[in-house]
């Protein structure tokens, strides 16, 4: 880019430094000027794309590529990860009395619960999801329904909804948190134990920092600030109709609480595909004992969200992460894929380089 | 019924038309009683005419406007005065006011029906059951794509308020009644009727009836440049009745009024009369008129009254906009559109369908997903699949590409600048350079498959010499001029500079009084007409400079020749009375030369200043009692021949008849003089003008020639003026011709004439100058047998054959005559021609008659033939345009030798190759000429053809729907008459069958129309796209029906420029206009629409998969913001840039390898296929983009817009990527746009995302982007996704690049050599004799072009299917069907292995081209030319084209051909009219006989 600016002052330098006798013609005349630019004689590089000139980009490719793919799937194989069904469909599920008695407003929970063995311990930090299939969280009219301005604690929003809450909006009294979205939270609970020598010993389950941080702090909060007593604040408005208590009864802790429930944040952030997991609790790495030990364990449900309708399945997944998030090999897979295609292909060019290799320069003039 | 012009359109109260009408009444009366005084005698008639008129007022005012003074009336603009309806001198041309913009700027914009198509889908939007974004930001592309329109209408029409304002700002003085005298007044401010005063070098305010002029001829000069263009001085006249007047001109004491035609855009027509108060009533013509544009010279002052003004002026009514056209491009690119329509419906229709089922399988329970309508009301599958439907319209709106039309009008622009920024196309010595006129069809520059050239002045230079004539039979051939022209060719244009710069300073000091205004008025002027012709004020400003039109130094020294110089002096000794006939022809042609034409003469020192040399005042004969008053019997009788002449001869009788000495003396004195002359010119200040150097400024060229011959020979024009010719004869002095009529060119009757009194016979003569065969035909036949018929009869004779010689070695040829008539005989003429003057309605055709009745029986005196050069690297250029496969056609209204000569020196006809020429009578002959041609063309090539289409070809019909039109080395010669029965509907489809298979098509004697006509035909029947260039007013129709017009800025006026798309200064621009810029253009913008469909189809595909995993319900992943400006924002830059700059091939090899231009002639850079081919790379591409994300994030927690964002940053790095693949030059520029594009986007998504926690719903995409840049998952799907996506494509543009690399592609290899080598390498090609054999439609015939004349059996081979076939298919561009092991093993070797490989056919061919040209046309010629006068030495060194020397003079006619005719029967007899026969053999057996006499 210097080279061709410089260039084209010197050629005006040299347009101007010369006009000849006729200096009246000159500013008047319609001559061009003779710039790099105005003629289009920019520097330029020309590639040209034969079998020859891109053979090493192939081959640099395959070279990257492949223990790239390698690494990531070492990694995603490093991941522990259990997944478990509940949804109790079958007659010989523990749950199958739960998925059969459904109703939005079972005021009696029913619980089941479903044992497992983790045949591997797991070591760090595991992450506990729920996941759902087949639920269309992406539905185009059910994202829209929602209010952020509601959510993010705004009084008047929390009075009058947006509209695009409809058919969720109001409930006689205006419905606090409004919208499709919020109408559908997941309500299952979910509690992890551990048999250990027969007893049940309950797996401390974190709840604080499975959502985002921004969204917890900035983007939900509730209405009248940090006032610890919600129950007044939500006074003129209404519960979603699906829920079985309102909105500020969500958790006794004042900190996850009302808009800024963790466990509400999360299910508001609307999952990308049908098959989707989220993130239930963390449980905390201890020491150096790995979190969870090989061994039994006992998955107690209330289970409280009804699928069947839709044909859904519930999941409970126990996974641990690496750098690269949760366990998927496909990553590593595609790399090694593309990078051996490549080297390939490589190889390929190189052999029709090396047949009309000649033709790639000169001799190749029509005649 | 004077004021009702306009009253139509007046919007006055009733009670106002009241007035009005009484007013009109008044007016009405007024006016009857004028004519009724005024037409006394025949005033029968005339009153009920009057009372008649009256009567039909309605049907009456649409004929003509009646202007009054305004002095007459009290207030100038008052409601009183009978001009106020007509438009003032206030100019308006801006389209919008403040008000109106909007609506009618929005009116214009939504003519586009893809504007529509955006509006109406954001409206859509606003549709809560369908809408899929937020409606407000839905709305956003489509106003940032009006606006933008918007803001580039508002600021062109800014532009034109501010040029309209200065225009309308201007001063010139008005006639003020209050003030009695005249006022400086704004142009505006000038109204219909109002006297105006002009002063020298001053713009005309208004079209103005000149009334007054300070000249002693009471005459005006005005330039026209402005408007036409041309260069010349015209003088115009002041209505006749106010000559008579003595005394100044004073307005108030006008009291006329003008009846005249309404306003009309024709330059050349103003009728109209003016009615005195005394009755007496005057025509007025154009000679009155002066136009608004135009410039006042050489005339103190003028004054007029206005007749129209403003709007209603030649100048304005001419001004139309600039054209649109629809280029071939965009007819495809606009099936592509309808094709992404359908592609858009049907994925729309699948994604509905794909709802209703989805819906439909929960039955009766809903889901809690499934939202109700905002209404709450649930909908049945079925409905909601119809309201999907429509979302996914918006959703998908982006297929149909929005910016693609703003960015293409964008990319054109940019174009168009840069073509007209291109030194190479700027021409230094006229100032002028490359003007694009049509901004919109750039890329058909780049597509052109037939070439229509006009030739004179287009091949020509238009600069007329005079070369060489023949007076009484005898030919003076002008040796030493030719030489001298020879010498000329280098010092031309220096010299032409030196004069100029002499010339110009006198002028600007005849600048006088108002010198500092008239500055000012000078540069406003300059800009202000930019307008009306821009083109024509640069032309005038250059003009200014050189100030003489056609007289550059090579076309005024003309060297004598020296057996005719003999004969003039001879002639001049002797008296009149006893000359030869022989002499006398020579005298009275030099008088002929002189005086038959326009010319207007000036001295150099005061260039435009008119040179006064009257004698005897005396007006025009225009009416019958001036008739009767100056043609008194007794004048009659009086002027007998022999008194006056004898009395003239005594008065110069002190002569001695001429010696030998004497002789050499003058010649002498001559020649010293000349080389003076020389001298002077080369010296840095020419000296003072001496008497002799008098400025000619001629309408035509031809003209300055011929008075500059004559004045070589001491026969010289001294003054003209509109009554009387001056002319300095050899010891004669000056004489005054009086000029009684001048009857002008036109293109009907092909002469023109003057009409004159002989000063020294008395006689009234006319003398007429014109083509040879509108004079030959006019001729009076030798009637008895006696000595003197029978000497007529063989100078006719041999004035035929000098006109045939000189028409054969390519000049122009003119005849000239005269005729004297007897005093009775002219009378009765000039009777009648009065009255056609006078007429009104239908002049024009009376004056053609008139004239038509004058110009018989005419005596031949001689002929001319005048050079007109051709243009530098004509030849040249035609023959790269032809190798890049152009078809070139000439059509030009010449003689049929002199365009096969022309023709021949400009490569258009190769020597090799026949010729099959098309001269026929009838209707019938015609039909059978075409149809042996036919039958010729199939028995020559038949044995080459492959079956199908030999068959076709026997099929003439059929043929023309075979696709492969075969182009042989023939060449087809037509004449206008010919032209005219094969352009009949019956023979045009068996014309075309001939004419397509000829390399070279020649049409002479063509008219306009049949230019027209021709072009037509080809474009309408061929399918192909067309380029007619042309310079003059005679192409203007052809370059008008072509797909691209063209015209070059040359010597004849502006009409051509006017109507073409681009204007060039040479036509050897034409080469790299179309070889470079065009197949940039072309390649350029074919890219980038097929780049545009992809990237939208790419993009749009993404949602589309999505549906899938959406329940189909319209959802995006793509946040609607970026998914809405993508297009806009993201990714728009670096495909502007690339669309603007990229060049596939640099300017150098394409000029070379003109080859490289027929990718644009086949469309090879977007053929319909590579649309498709795109589309399936675009959902290719976007499948890989879409499910690698997916899988990537299968079965996570990844919520919708975490996940769409990186698709959506995947699929810009694979837009822009593959931008990088199919950009080929990489400048800073284009680094810079792609860098700008990639931190565009992530500055605004962090931005975006940044920005607002509860904004944006419903994507609300708080902290997203900052998130997914610590997300190493990011990064790895950014790397692998493009990757993945262009894999295919990159790895297929290696393949092609070393396996089957395009001629493009080996074009840019040969670009990235050394310039050396490369040279060598082309120059290799050129040495070898090889041959390109590419040919514009593939065929299996090569067309075999160019044959190097060191191997002239080449061209006469004509190679078997088989073996040509390999070289066709080694080098056509792009893939081939079939890529066969010996076609690799031939594209493996060199370029000489290659040529030598396909010699041996070479040795079996020249049976086929057996019956080849026999030798006997040149011995044939040889003896011919034994005879003194014809020997062939004299020819050949003023033969102006060098390249012809082994070339003999008459070209090699098709022998073969026209033995194979003769076998049939079909001639016409041979003889002196061979110019009318079937063939050319015949005008050379015609020469053979009359050489023998």
């Amino acid at each position: 880019m210097m080279a061709s600016s410089y260039n084209a002052k010197e050629e005006d330098g040299h347009l101007s430094g010369t006009p000849g006798p006729g200096v009246v013609g000159a500013d008047t005349s319609k001559k061009p000027d003779n710039t790099a630019f105005k003629q289009q004689r920019l520097p330029a590089w020309q590639p040209i794309l034969t079998a020859g000139t891109v053979l090493p980009a192939f081959f640099a490719i395959g070279v990257i590529f492949i223990p790239i793919g390698i690494g990531l799937y070492v990694t995603s194989n490093n991941i522990r990860e259990f997944e478990i069904d509940y949804t109790g469909l079958e007659a010989s599920s523990p749950c199958f009395n739960c998925s059969q008695s459904y109703s939005w407003n079972n005021t009696k929970p029913c619980t089941c619960s479903v044992s497992f063995t983790l045949d591997q311990a797991f070591e760090g930090n595991v992450f506990m999801y729920y996941g759902l299939s087949n639920f269309y969280q992406n539905h185009r009219r059910y994202v829209k329904s929602r209010d952020d301005r509601q959510l993010n604690g705004d009084t008047s929003a929390l009075k009058d909804p947006s509209k695009e809450c409809e058919p969720y909006r109001k409930n006689v009294k205006p419905i606090a948190p409004c919208g499709a979205i919020a109408n559908s939270l997941f309500n299952d609970t979910l509690a992890l134990y551990i048999s250990s020598n027969g007893t049940q010993i309950e797996i401390p389950l974190s709840k604080k920092g499975i959502a985002w941080w921004t969204d917890k702090h900035v983007k939900f909060r509730n209405p009248g600030g940090n006032n610890s007593n919600l129950a007044p604040v939500f006074k003129d408005t209404t519960k979603p109709v699906n829920w079985a208590k309102p909105v500020y009864e969500l958790d006794t802790d004042p900190e996850n609480n009302g808009f800024i429930n963790e466990d509400f944040i999360v299910w508001m952030r609307t999952a990308a595909l049908p098959t989707f997991r989220k993130l239930y609790r963390i449980i905390q790495k201890k020491g150096m004992t790995p979190t969870l030990p090989r061994g039994n364990y006992t998955l107690l449900i209330t289970y409280n969200y009804p699928v069947h309708s839709f044909e859904g399945r519930k999941r409970m997944i126990l996974s641990t992460i690496s750098w690269m998030g949760g366990k998927n090999p496909f990553l590593g897979i595609a790399y090694i894929t593309v990078g051996s295609v490549c080297f390939f292909l490589g190889v390929v060019l190189f052999i029709i380089h090396h047949k009309y290799g000649n033709r790639g320069n000169s001799s190749d003039i029509p005649s | 019924m004077l004021m009702r012009e306009n009253c139509g359109k007046s919007r006055r109260g009733k009670k106002k038309r009241v007035r009005k009408e009484r007013k009109r009444k008044v007016w009405v009366s007024l006016w009857q009683r004028t004519m009724a005084r005024e037409f006394g005698e025949p005033g029968g008639v005339e009153c009920s005419k009057v009372k008649k008129r009256t009567k039909k007022k309605n049907k009456k005012e649409n004929k003509t406007r009646i202007v009054f003074s305004n002095i007459l009336h009290d207030h100038g603009k008052g409601r009183d005065n009978p001009n106020r309806h007509y438009a003032n001198n206030e100019i308006k041309t801006t389209k919008y006011t403040l008000l109106s913009f909007l609506p009618k700027n929005l009116f214009e914009q939504f003519h586009r029906y893809a504007n529509v198509y955006f509006v109406f889908i954001a409206l859509l939007n606003f549709v809560p059951v369908v809408n899929a974004f937020q409606p407000e930001l839905a709305l956003a592309p489509v106003l940032f794509i009006l606006s933008v329109t918007a803001i580039k209408d508002l600021w062109e029409d800014y532009r034109r308020h501010r040029s309209d304002k200065e225009i309308n700002h201007m001063d010139c003085l008005v006639y003020s009644r209050r003030e009695r005298r005249y006022v400086e007044k704004y142009w505006k401010e000038v109204h219909v009727g109002d006297f105006i005063r002009l002063r020298c070098n001053e713009i005309l305010p208004a079209d103005v009836l000149l009334l007054s002029s300070s000249d002693p001829d009471h005459l005006c000069h005005i330039e026209t440049a402005t408007l036409d263009g041309e260069t010349n001085l015209k003088q115009r006249q002041v209505v006749r009745s106010f000559i008579d007047q003595d005394s100044d001109f004073e307005p108030s004491r006008y009291n006329s009024i003008i009846e005249c035609e309404k306003p009309n855009n024709d330059l050349n027509r103003f009728r109209g009369y003016i009615a005195h108060g005394n009755g007496r009533r005057d025509g007025l013509y154009k000679e009155n008129l002066l136009l608004r544009g135009c410039t006042v010279r050489n005339t103190e002052e003028a004054v007029g009254i206005v007749i129209y003004a403003g709007h209603e002026t030649k100048a304005m009514l001419n001004n139309n906009g600039p054209r649109y056209k629809r280029s071939k491009l965009e007819r495809q690119m606009n099936v592509d559109v309808f094709w992404c329509v359908v592609i858009l419906l049907i994925m729309c229709l699948f994604s509905a369908i794909g709802h209703g089922l989805w819906m439909f399988q929960y039955g009766d329970q809903r889901p809690v997903f499934d939202v109700l309508s905002p209404e709450g009301t649930d909908m049945s599958p079925a409905l909601s699949a119809i309201y999907l439907f429509l979302t996914m319209i918006i959703v998908f709106q982006v297929l149909i590409p929005i910016s693609l039309f703003v960015s293409i009008e964008i990319v054109k622009i940019c174009q168009v600048y840069f073509i007209h920024q291109d030194s190479d196309l700027y021409d230094e010595e006229t100032d002028s350079p490359l003007q694009c006129r049509a901004l919109n069809i750039t890329e058909d520059l780049g597509q052109v498959q037939y070439i229509f050239s006009d030739k004179t002045g287009t091949l020509t230079e238009n600069k007329m010499v005079f070369r060489r004539c023949a007076v009484a039979g005898v030919e003076y051939s002008h040796d030493a001029n030719a030489r001298r022209l020879a010498t000329y060719q280098e010092i031309d244009s220096e010299e032409e500079e030196c004069t100029s710069r002499g010339g110009t300073l006198p002028r600007r000091d005849s600048v006088t009084s108002h010198q500092s205004g008239r500055v000012v008025l000078r540069s406003q002027s300059t800009k202000s007409h930019r307008r009306t012709g821009s083109r024509a004020e640069a032309k005038r400003a250059s003009i200014l400079s050189k100030h003489t039109a056609f007289s550059s130094p090579m076309e005024k020294d003309i060297t004598p020749d020296p057996q005719l110089l003999d004969k003039v002096n001879e002639c001049s000794i002797q008296p009149l009375g006893q000359l030869t006939h022989e002499l006398s022809d020579i005298m009275e042609f030099f008088i002929a030369l002189t005086i038959c034409n326009t010319v207007v003469v000036s001295s150099p020192s005061h260039p435009r200043q008119k040179v006064r040399t009257r004698f005897e005042l005396k007006s025009p004969v225009k009416t019958i009692e001036d008739f009767i008053k100056r043609f008194t019997p007794s004048r009659l009788t009086s002027g007998s021949n022999s008194s006056s002449s004898s009395s003239l001869a005594a008065g110069r009788s002190a002569h001695k008849p001429g010696s030998e000495s004497a002789l050499l003396r003058l010649e002498e004195e001559q020649h010293s003089a000349r080389r003076a002359d020389l001298q002077s010119a080369f010296g840095p200040a020419p000296p003072a003008a001496e008497e002799g150097e008098l400025r000619y400024e001629a309408e035509s060229p031809d003209e300055a020639a011929l008075v500059y011959a004559a004045r070589a020979y001491k026969c010289s024009l001294v003054g003209r003026l509109p009554d009387q010719v001056t002319v300095e004869l050899p010891h004669l002095g000056r004489l005054h011709f009086e000029l009684l009529h001048t009857l002008s060119f036109d293109s009907t009757r092909k002469r023109m004439s003057v009409v004159v009194r002989h000063p020294l016979t008395d006689q009234i003569t006319v003398y007429t100058k014109g083509a040879d065969s509108a004079i030959m035909d006019l001729i009076r036949p030798p009637s008895s047998s006696d000595t003197k018929s029978k000497r007529q009869r063989k100078i006719l004779y041999k004035t035929q054959n000098f006109l045939n010689l000189y028409a054969a070695s390519g000049l122009r040829t003119l005849c000239i005559a005269k005729k004297a008539l007897s005093e009775e005989e002219y009378g009765a003429w000039l009777n009648s021609h009065l009255q056609a003057e006078t007429a009104i309605q239908g002049r024009e055709e009376l004056l053609f008659q008139s004239a038509v009745r004058l110009e018989t029986n005419l005596h031949l005196l001689g002929a001319t033939g005048i050079e007109d050069r051709l243009q530098d690297g004509v030849p040249e250029t035609i023959a790269s345009l032809r190798k890049a496969g152009l078809q070139i056609w000439v059509l030009t209204g010449d003689k049929q030798e002199t365009a096969v000569n022309i023709a021949y020196a400009c490569r258009l006809l190769d020597p090799e190759e026949e010729l099959i020429i098309l001269n026929a009578d009838t209707q019938e002959a015609c039909a059978v000429l075409l149809e042996e041609s036919l039958h010729y063309i199939q028995s020559k090539f038949l044995c080459d053809f492959p079956e199908h289409t030999a068959r076709a070809l026997r099929d003439d019909i059929r043929a023309l729907e075979v696709p492969p039109a075969l182009v042989h080395r023939l060449g087809l010669v037509i004449d206008g008459r010919t032209l005219a029965y094969a352009l009949e509907g019956s023979l045009e489809d068996r014309f075309l069958a001939v004419a397509r298979s000829c390399r070279s098509v020649l049409c002479c004697r063509s008219t306009p129309l049949q230019k027209s006509m021709v072009v037509k035909l080809v474009r309408n029947k061929l399918k192909v796209m067309t380029l007619a260039i042309g310079d003059g007013a005679n192409d203007v129709s052809m370059i008008q029906v072509a797909d691209v017009g063209i015209g070059i800025s040359g010597q004849e006026g502006m009409q051509a420029v006017m109507a073409s798309d681009f204007t060039i200064p040479r036509f050897q621009y034409l080469q790299k206009l179309l070889l470079v810029h065009g197949h940039w253009c072309y390649s350029r913008l074919a890219n980038m629409i097929l780049y545009f469909f992809y990237k939208n189809a790419m993009f749009v595909a993404l949602i589309f998969w999505y549906q899938f995993y959406s329940g189909f319900s319209g959802s995006a992943m793509i946040d609607q913001w970026y998914l809405i400006f993508f297009n806009l924002m993201f990714s728009a830059f670096p495909q502007l840039i690339t669309g603007t700059l990229d060049k596939d091939v640099s300017a150098e090899t394409l000029q070379d390898l003109p080859q490289l231009y027929m990718n644009g002639q086949n469309s090879e850079e977007y053929k319909p296929y590579m649309f498709w081919m795109n589309m399936i790379d675009a959902f290719y591409q976007s499948v890989v983009c879409f499910f690698i994300p997916y899988f990537a994030y299968a079965d996570s927690d990844v919520d919708l817009f975490t996940w769409g964002t990186p698709i959506t940053t995947l699929a810009l790095f694979t837009i822009l990527l593959h931008l990088s693949i199919e950009t080929k030059t990489w400048t800073w520029l284009n680094w810079a746009s792609i860098v700008f594009s990639v931190s565009l986007f992530f500055t605004v998504a962090l931005c975006y995302s940044a920005s607002c926690p509860i904004c944006y719903p419903p994507s609300n995409p708080y902290w997203t982007m900052h998130r997914l840049l610590g997300d190493p998952l990011f990064y790895l799907l950014c790397v692998i996704t493009p990757v993945v996506a262009l894999l295919p494509r990159y790895f297929y543009r290696a393949c092609q690049g070393s396996v089957f690399p395009s001629l493009i592609q080996v074009g840019r290899q040969l670009d990235k050599l050394s310039p050396e080598s490369r040279t060598g390498m082309l120059d290799q090609r050129a040495m070898c004799g090889a041959k390109l054999p590419l040919y514009p439609f593939p065929g299996p015939l090569p067309k075999d072009y160019n044959p190097s004349a060191q191997e002239p059996h080449l061209c006469k081979r004509w190679e078997s299917t088989k073996d040509s076939k390999q070289p066709i298919d080694q080098l056509r561009p792009g893939p081939t069907p079939q890529v066969t092991d010996s076609k690799e093993a031939d594209l493996n070797q060199s370029v000489p292995a290659a040529s030598r490989d396909r010699t041996p056919p070479r040795s079996e061919d020249p049976r086929s081209k057996a019956p080849a040209l026999p030798p006997c046309n040149a011995l044939q010629f040889d003896p011919a030319l034994d005879s003194p006068d014809f020997k062939i030495v004299n020819w050949i060194p003023s033969s102006p084209f060098p390249q012809r020397d082994s070339v003999p003079l008459m070209p090699l006619y098709a022998c073969d051909l026209l033995s194979a005719r003769r076998g049939q029967g079909s001639r016409t007899p041979n003889g002196p009219d061979c110019v009318e026969a079937e063939d050319l053999g015949s005008p050379k057996e015609g020469f053979l006989t009359t050489t023998l006499l």
